[in-house]
């Protein structure tokens, strides 16, 4: 399989401000993608040394098929996480792929920490070290308008970059990709602010001809046209994933109020139908993808008397409108955009950013967390002494705000209320309570995501199936993802890229194999990564599971710890590990 | 008469930059960009309009009229034919251009010139970039 192709690695030395091409024949059986960066990160991380440590590298890779087939938009990140000190694995799209694909890099692997904050310029040339001092401080979107008028390549160009939350090591801060995406959940936010980098932009122009137009055009052609013919188009560009908001509410699948309700009486109006007709200005795509479901809504605010309004155009999405609208009782749009806008231009993860304020709310009525400790007493559906939280979190006045920057499971190991600090694997939780699945998903998936595996829709699909049906199901989808992974396919086109598609498109740009050859390796990254984070400390008999998630009915209904401890064991068994229980 | 590149609805674009890819795949057999005869961009930024930089395919276009080699003459609707052969690689084409949309490509030593094929607007989901005739004749 795929035996000339030669992965070009960029290496870039922080400390020594040095870098250097480094040419990987050997890794081109793993195709590029998640394949590439997760053998990068297994041999280049250091498992004895905290995850912040400036030696902990940072690897970026997309794929031999990124942007030039429809719908192959991302590019991956491998850490180790500040949140969980576990493996970090994150996605992002917009103009990043195609960035790097233009500099002529298939990976970017970045290791040590800067004298002082700086930012890298990379293009086909290289990398410039340069002076982000004045950008220190600044906001995601200040960053972000600065750049783009001090770099190059305008309309081609990738601009990521953190906020504040990332420069003061905030455990969920994230890395914004082209104002609208960005690597969240895990920490890769904290990760570049411990190494003083504030930014990265990269841009080129590299000329990479066709080698059979013939064929790849025609591969291309069926590909676009499924691609926009399909009810992907109608379910990810119509509505978008706020379709889900109704959907899930009406099943009870929806966290509420701190996952206290799988309903909310105001889902109607924080639905994707209510945010279309009401906010909704445009729609956009990541570069390649002819769907285009990034969702921009207008988010108008009076900040002064006299009719003195701001506007400002915010994204959403199904895990936003749960995580700061549901989880938080709120029963407006406007709510929500307030605390968009602040995760935003902080640079915190939402769903993380969410989640951890269900806690802190419930927490502080129960008596664990005083108001005196918080400032503020945050209520569900009140955003003012949310946004001040956000705010002291970014920059804690006291131990209470340092223990938030650490996270809800953190948060709750500090102060008790473990049975409702709603994490799994000591990652906040998505937007789903649909069942075992569900949880057993994210509990056991690489990156504690319900991206992993897929849970929430094994629940749904195979709800009358047996245990051993359910965790197969899993494990095969997470190895298959795997593999889409590898080739930095967005998941939503998961239905396009079957894997004779698979098999089609990359042998129309030269690169022959086998359906078999593709499972082996969906296989051999799975076991690479469980590896990997067994060094970094994961262990199954460590897995905690907040009661909350048992008393409150799902979507399949009331839940039972014993049933879900047996299928934690039945998933052990099945992917060949002993359960310690 | 022969119809020409028109980008009137840029408000629905979406910036999926499919008709890049379309002019640098099937004009050039390219998979770059920087190829492509359209090129999309922002106004300023993710947050502002998208902006369509494309051959105006003008009655009497003065690239052509720089053209001192024969290798671009004027087309009957709009814009130009290119003759590829007969391009010494001046540039005085890319200074020449009124709204300044030719690019000039180092490697082929060649400007990449809007052929008015309509190909990009074949993969243009959301019917963005047309081709039109002109309503005046102008």
């Amino acid at each position: 399989m795929a035996g000339k192709r030669i992965i070009r690695v960029l290496d870039i030395d922080l400390t020594a401000e040095k870098m250097e091409t480094i040419r990987r024949e050997d890794l081109a059986p793993y195709i590029g993608g998640i394949g590439v960066a997760a053998k990068l990160f297994s041999e280049l991380v250091q498992p004895d040394k905290d995850p912040m440590d400036p030696e902990q590298p940072i690897i970026f890779a997309n794929g031999p098929m990124s942007t030039i087939f429809p719908v192959v938009t991302k590019t991956v990140a491998v850490f180790r996480s500040p949140l969980t000190g576990e493996w970090g694995e994150s996605y992002a799209g917009m103009r990043l792929a195609l960035a790097m694909r233009m500099s002529g890099f298939q990976a970017i692997v970045i290791r040590g920490k800067a004298a002082r904050p700086v930012y890298l310029s990379i293009g086909n040339h290289g990398v410039r070290f340069k002076d982000a001092s004045a950008l220190w401080g600044l906001t995601v979107s200040e960053t972000g308008s600065i750049l783009r008028d001090l770099e190059p390549g305008r309309g081609h160009r990738s601009c990521i970059r953190i906020g504040p939350a990332g420069e003061k090591g905030v455990r969920f801060a994230n890395v914004n990709v082209d104002t609208y995406r960005h690597f969240g959940r895990l920490g890769l936010g904290a990760l570049f602010g411990s190494k003083n980098l504030k930014a990265m932009v990269v841009y080129g122009e590299r000329e990479e001809k066709i080698e059979n137009f013939a064929k790849y055009n025609q591969v291309y052609k069926e590909i676009y046209t499924r691609a926009v013919t399909t009810d992907i188009m109608d379910k990810y560009h119509g509505l978008g994933t706020a379709i889900n908001v109704n959907g899930l509410n009406h099943l009870n699948g929806l966290p509420t109020r701190n996952l206290q309700q799988s309903s909310f009486e105001h889902a109607e109006v924080i639905g994707g139908e209510s945010f279309a007709e009401q906010s909704l200005v445009r729609k956009m795509a990541c570069a390649g993808c002819p769907v285009g479901c990034i969702h921009i809504g207008l988010h108008r605010r009076e900040f002064g008397p006299g009719y003195d309004y701001e506007s400002k155009y915010l994204s959403y999405d199904h895990e936003l409108i749960f995580a700061l609208g549901s989880f938080l009782g709120m029963s407006t749009q406007d709510k929500i955009y307030q605390l968009i806008d602040a995760v935003e231009e902080l640079g915190l993860d939402a769903i993380t950013a969410g989640v951890l304020l269900g806690w802190v709310t419930e927490a502080c009525q129960r008596g664990i967390i005083s108001e005196e400790q918080l400032g503020v007493k945050p209520e569900f559906d009140k955003t003012e002494p949310y946004l001040e939280i956000l705010r002291r979190i970014v920059h804690p006045p006291n131990e209470l705000y340092q223990m938030l920057a650490l996270g809800a499971y953190a948060a709750a190991q500090r102060y008790g209320g473990q049975e409702y600090a709603m994490t799994l694997g000591k990652t906040e939780i998505a937007g789903y309570h649909t069942g075992y699945a569900n949880i057993l998903g994210q509990a056991v998936g690489a990156r504690h995501s319900h991206l992993d595996n897929a849970g929430y829709s094994v629940d749904q699909k195979l709800k009358n199936k047996s245990p051993e049906e359910k965790v197969a199901a899993l494990i095969k989808e997470e190895k298959w993802r795997n593999v889409l992974n590898c080739l930095t396919i967005c998941l939503f086109a998961r239905e396009i890229y079957q894997v004779d598609t698979v098999i089609a498109a990359l042998d129309s740009i030269g690169i022959s194999v086998t359906a078999e050859e593709l499972e082996k390796l969906g296989h051999d990254i799975f076991e690479i990564k469980n590896t990997t984070r067994k060094q970094l400390g994961f262990a199954f008999n460590n897995l905690h599971t907040p009661e909350r998630f048992f008393e409150t009915a799902s979507l399949t209904g009331k839940l039972d710890r014993q049933q879900f401890e047996e299928m934690l064991d039945l998933y052990q068994k099945q992917i060949g590990v002993h359960s310690q229980r | 008469m022969a119809k020409i590149l028109h980008a009137k609805y840029m408000a629905k674009c979406i910036g999926c930059y499919s008709c890049m890819l379309a002019c640098a795949r099937v004009i050039r057999h390219s998979f770059s960009l920087s190829k492509s005869a359209i090129q999309i961009r922002t106004a300023g930024g993710l947050q502002s309009r998208f902006l369509a930089d494309i051959c105006r395919g003008c009655l009497d276009p003065a690239c052509a009229r720089a053209c001192h080699c024969g290798a671009l003459l004027p087309r009957s609707g709009g814009g130009v034919k290119f003759i590829p052969d007969k391009c010494m690689g001046c540039q005085d084409c890319v200074d020449a251009c009124v709204v300044k949309t030719i690019r000039f490509d180092h490697e082929s030593n060649k400007p990449v010139i809007c052929i008015q094929c309509g190909t990009c607007t074949r993969f243009c989901p959301h019917q963005v970039i047309t081709m039109e005739e002109r309503e005046d004749g102008r």
